[in-house]
């Protein structure tokens, strides 16, 4: 799965995060749905870990679109709560 | 991904797909594609500079948000060698004020810094692709039959517009982000401005607005102990300060 963390890049993510990628976002989701925001800051960026961990970077010579973006980093609880809602950045 | 999807279309994603429906001949496509992509480079290069302009605007401010600190202090120590406790305490408040801001606005200057260093970064990996896209063309014209080439062109073209609007978004926010700090800044020079330090004697503590306001900002405990400071400092009530002649405002 091609992966985009906006403003910083495109990743490429091996099957087997999907599904723990999908699980964070589903949680985040809620966090973000019932206003807890010290919850919804640490599986974040549990998602963000995720992605820097086992993601592989894709340099200027790949053209490929990406299947999830990801909201910029320092993302606002506010703007998150636009963001992090129904089926969340992943849909199921 | 609806919510930001959505909005990153609206910006560079859509011009690059809008255009590849029109054209009937790839090739045609293709170049023009390509000449499209190299338009939007520029809009994003000047985009760069736009936040550059802005950054340097807000380093101005932040010097000016000093130099205020060093002339409310001034004042706030005339003001007590002249017994006026009153007008200490109020130049001292706006003291604090104007140091608050001004961390806040260095802590921020700084993260602008980083900021534009990964913009100018991802405007490197942008023109990386558009060159990918460049060579791929060739490549496609050369290869493939016109429906095939269509599909190509589309994947690749979709590839360089996503990256483009993203570098629009983060553009977008790290303006957006240094237009907020500009205005509280703003602000906070307009407090000084409104106060009319220059003429120290018209200002009675808590007569205006801006010291109610001055007051609701919780200050109260640092300003007791820096007054307390700079009475002991000054020693109060000393006969031997200069005088203010009415006015103060050659002693700033």
């Amino acid at each position: 799965m091609i992966v985009r963390v906006a403003g910083e890049g495109q990743f490429r993510l091996p099957d087997r995060d999907v599904e723990r990628l999908n699980e964070l976002d589903n949680r985040a989701v809620s966090a973000a749905e019932q206003g807890d925001e010290t919850g919804f800051r640490e599986l974040w960026s549990q998602m963000l870990e995720l992605v820097a961990i086992d993601g592989e970077v894709l340099d200027g010579e790949e053209l490929l679109e990406s299947d999830v973006i990801l909201p910029p980093r320092d993302i606002s609880f506010g703007e998150a709560q636009g963001e992090f809602t129904g089926e969340g950045l992943i849909p199921d | 991904m609806a919510g930001l999807g959505g909005r990153m279309s609206t910006v560079f994603k859509a011009k690059i797909s809008k255009l590849l429906d029109r054209a009937e001949d790839p090739s045609e496509t293709l170049d023009y594609g390509y000449q499209k992509q190299v338009e939007l480079l520029q809009n994003v290069k000047k985009g760069i500079a736009d936040v550059v302009t802005s950054k340097k605007r807000l380093q101005m401010q932040s010097s000016k948000l000093e130099q205020q600190v060093v002339k409310l202090d001034t004042q706030a120590r005339q003001a007590v060698s002249q017994g006026r406790e009153d007008l200490a305490r109020a130049a001292i408040e706006r003291k604090t004020v104007a140091q608050t801001e001004l961390q806040s606005l260095d802590v921020q200057i700084q993260e602008l810094e980083n900021q534009q260093e990964q913009l100018t970064l991802n405007e490197k990996k942008l023109r990386t692709k558009i060159e990918t896209f460049r060579t791929k063309k060739e490549v496609i014209k050369a290869q493939y039959s016109a429906a095939e080439a269509q599909v190509k062109i589309s994947e690749a073209a979709n590839g360089v517009g996503e990256e483009m609007a993203d570098l629009g978004l983060a553009i977008q926010r790290a303006e957006d982000k240094t237009e907020q700090m500009r205005a509280r800044a703003g602000a906070v020079e307009e407090l000084e401005e409104a106060g009319t330090f220059d003429d120290l004697t018209q200002l009675g503590a808590g007569q205006d607005d801006i010291d109610r306001e001055l007051a609701q900002l919780g200050a109260g405990a640092q300003v007791d102990d820096e007054l307390s400071k700079m009475k002991a400092e000054l020693g109060t009530g000393g006969g031997e300060s200069p005088q203010l002649g009415g006015g103060g405002k050659e002693g700033v």
